[in-house]
């Protein structure tokens, strides 16, 4: 540090020298608040002030136009009542349940593939990312032309081998499995991290697996896996949090205005329940309670796979 | 990307090789072909959606739906109906607009404060940003709410700006990025410069921008694709179509033409192109720090 240099032993007095020290730590401090003084700025007004008022507006009814009203735990007891909730969130785990495991094993295995492409692997590896740069708005149109039930491509393809595809998009049945499908097109970004992790698997462990006569299976079961399980572990936590709060797929494909022709019940996710709550029936204190609702599931699901994960997950080194 | 690769790329070019017993052959068995068939079979289904919804742009209304690889009936006339229909030069302008004002002002912002918490020491240091760490794991539904109100006391709704300001105050997803970069800077150089008589502020934008510029780039093209591509704000905040971003503008375009009962899925399909071919572009451009933005997340995280 810059500073040190002014109390070097002897040139000054010692009360002088710690009278300086600490001035230059105010200043310090000071040139530091200012650098950091815009998140600060923004936490206060967009995050802090949100969160109290937010816990504040789910006590109430607010409809935006007139006051807020306050109906203390009314809110919260509506939740347990509403069909509606219930139907959200069990569209939402089920989503979520099948949708997480399955995305980390295709991008696991379109880890492993592509680091086995050698040279070519930067071709591939564009192929596979180009889906997770298309935006959401577009992967729900897609998921409606792709899997339609009568002249869809995936229904085709399915012909093919003498399969009968169902109405993907239409039959309340078949409505989550399609969307699930069609989230695994965006597997990008997690096969990038997990290529990474495994380019970092020290090759000598793979040396020694074949010497001792290991298969493939063995190898990987028993080698790559335990030494990218950091990875994993990340793609799998990331993904259930933003599988509970999926909506721009689903939203795009099956609500708004144009829907008018059949049930959407089956698409009916957790936060595009709380986004119409909020913005389509201002129902603003609902909406909120809602929210608080969801934070306590996520937090209450992150701590189980963050306590479950010790037991797996291995780190090199001292990391975390 | 050294350990994985040496295997085949270190092969003898020549194809005689596979005969003489050398120490690593480039052989072809029957594993190799599985995977090359693997992969390409998978390629495939990666990149048809693409070239099925480019090729159905350039199909007749009637053709959309037939899946065919080469129109049979090759037309232009959607990007001029689409140009026609609906007010896309406006929509591609209002979200140019809000992608570059967002991501430039998030990269600046968050660049500001990570440096503040990565070059000086201070007593609630750790205690700060802890609370930025952790309000990465709030739910954007929390504040969602209140933030809406906040613009709509403002009279800011149905205006861009909601869109983009909150990212004058920093992400706290890239202030951690950015953060771990500064830290990764020699401490001497800061050091030196200050002896040479710089102040904060110029070692901050002389020296550590600058040296920072990879991470810089990543947080501006994530930023620039996550605004690009959000649909969620642009559904709160803009009522007018003339406010319209263009993933709100193709909501709009499906919800009429789409099952609107006007079935003209031409349209819906060439508006798509068209809001996703800049995205294709952007990565083609950045792909280089796409992939390491997204590897160093990975490994960070």
């Amino acid at each position: 540090m810059a500073r040190t240099q002014v109390d070097a032993p002897g040139t000054l007095g010692d009360d002088r020298a710690a009278r300086a020290r600490r001035m230059s730590r105010r200043r310090e401090t000071r040139a530091a608040l200012l650098f950091i003084s815009p998140w600060i700025i923004g936490f206060l007004v967009f995050t802090a002030w949100p969160i109290i008022y937010s816990a504040y507006l789910s006590l109430t009814d607010y409809d935006v136009i007139n006051d807020p009203n306050y109906v203390g735990f009314e809110n919260y007891e509506e939740l347990f009542r509403d069909p509606d909730v219930g139907l959200a969130l069990s569209n939402t785990f089920y989503f979520t349940i099948i949708q997480v495991p399955l995305y980390v094993i295709v991008s696991l295995a379109l880890a492993l593939l592509l680091d086995k492409a050698g040279r070519a692997s930067g071709f591939f590896r564009t192929a596979f990312f180009l889906p997770k740069m298309t935006p959401p708005v577009a992967v729900g149109i897609l998921l409606l032309l792709l899997f339609n039930g009568q002249s869809g491509l995936i229904n085709e393809a399915l012909g093919w081998f003498g399969v009968d595809g169902p109405a993907w998009t239409t039959d309340p049945d078949w409505v989550k499995p399609g969307l699930i499908l069609m989230s695994l097109w965006s597997v990008g970004s997690s096969v990038i991290i997990l290529l990474a992790a495994l380019r970092n698997v020290p090759q000598e462990l793979y040396d020694s697996a074949r010497v001792d006569g290991a298969g493939w299976w063995k190898t990987t079961m028993r080698i790559t896996v335990p030494m990218i399980s950091g990875a994993l572990f990340f793609i799998f936590i990331v993904n259930t949090i933003a599988g509970f709060q999926t909506f721009t797929e689903a939203y795009t494909a099956y609500f708004g205005s144009g829907n008018t022709t059949y049930s959407n019940d089956a698409a009916l996710f957790y936060v595009i329940y709380l986004f119409r709550q909020a913005f389509e029936f201002l129902n603003m204190g609902y909406a909120s309670a809602m929210a608080w609702l969801l934070f306590v599931i996520i937090m209450i699901f992150t701590a189980i796979q963050i306590k479950v994960s010790r037991r797996f997950v291995y780190y090199e080194g001292e990391q975390r | 990307m050294t350990t994985q690769t040496r295997l085949d790329s270190e092969a003898a070019p020549e194809p005689r090789a596979t005969r003489t017993p050398v120490r690593r052959r480039r052989k072809i068995t029957p594993v190799k072909v599985l995977i090359w068939v693997a992969l390409i079979l998978a390629t495939l289904i990666f990149i048809y959606p693409f070239i099925w919804l480019l090729s159905a742009s350039f199909k007749p209304r009637g053709e959309v739906f037939d899946n065919k690889l080469i129109p049979e009936t090759f037309t232009f006339d959607n990007y001029l109906n689409v140009w026609q229909e609906a007010p896309m030069a406006l929509w591609l302008w209002n979200t140019v607009l809000v992608t570059v004002l967002a991501a430039v002002t998030v990269t600046v912002s968050s660049a500001m404060v990570a440096w503040g918490f990565a070059y000086f020491r201070f007593r609630a240091r750790n205690l700060l940003f802890a609370v930025v760490l952790a309000t990465m794991m709030l739910p954007g539904a929390v504040t969602m709410i209140p933030q809406f109100l906040i613009w709509n006391s403002l009279g800011m709704v149905d205006t861009l700006t909601p869109l983009w300001a909150q990212n004058l105050f920093g992400s706290a997803f890239y202030i951690f990025l950015l953060r771990q970069f500064f830290l990764g800077l020699p401490r001497e150089l800061f050091d030196a410069a200050k002896v040479d008589g710089a102040n904060n502020w110029t070692i901050f934008t002389r020296i550590a921008m600058p040296l920072c510029k990879p991470a810089l780039i990543i947080t501006l093209l994530f930023e620039f694709q996550a605004i690009w591509t959000d649909l969620m704000r642009p559904l709160i905040y803009l009522r007018d179509s003339d406010n319209f971003t263009v993933p709100r503008g193709l909501k709009a375009l499906l919800d009429q033409y789409g099952f609107g009962g006007e079935w003209h899925w031409e349209i819906v399909v060439t508006a798509s192109v068209i809001t996703t071919v800049p995205m294709i572009i952007l990565f083609f451009l950045g792909q280089r720090h796409f992939v390491q933005g997204i590897a160093t997340t990975g490994s960070k995280g």
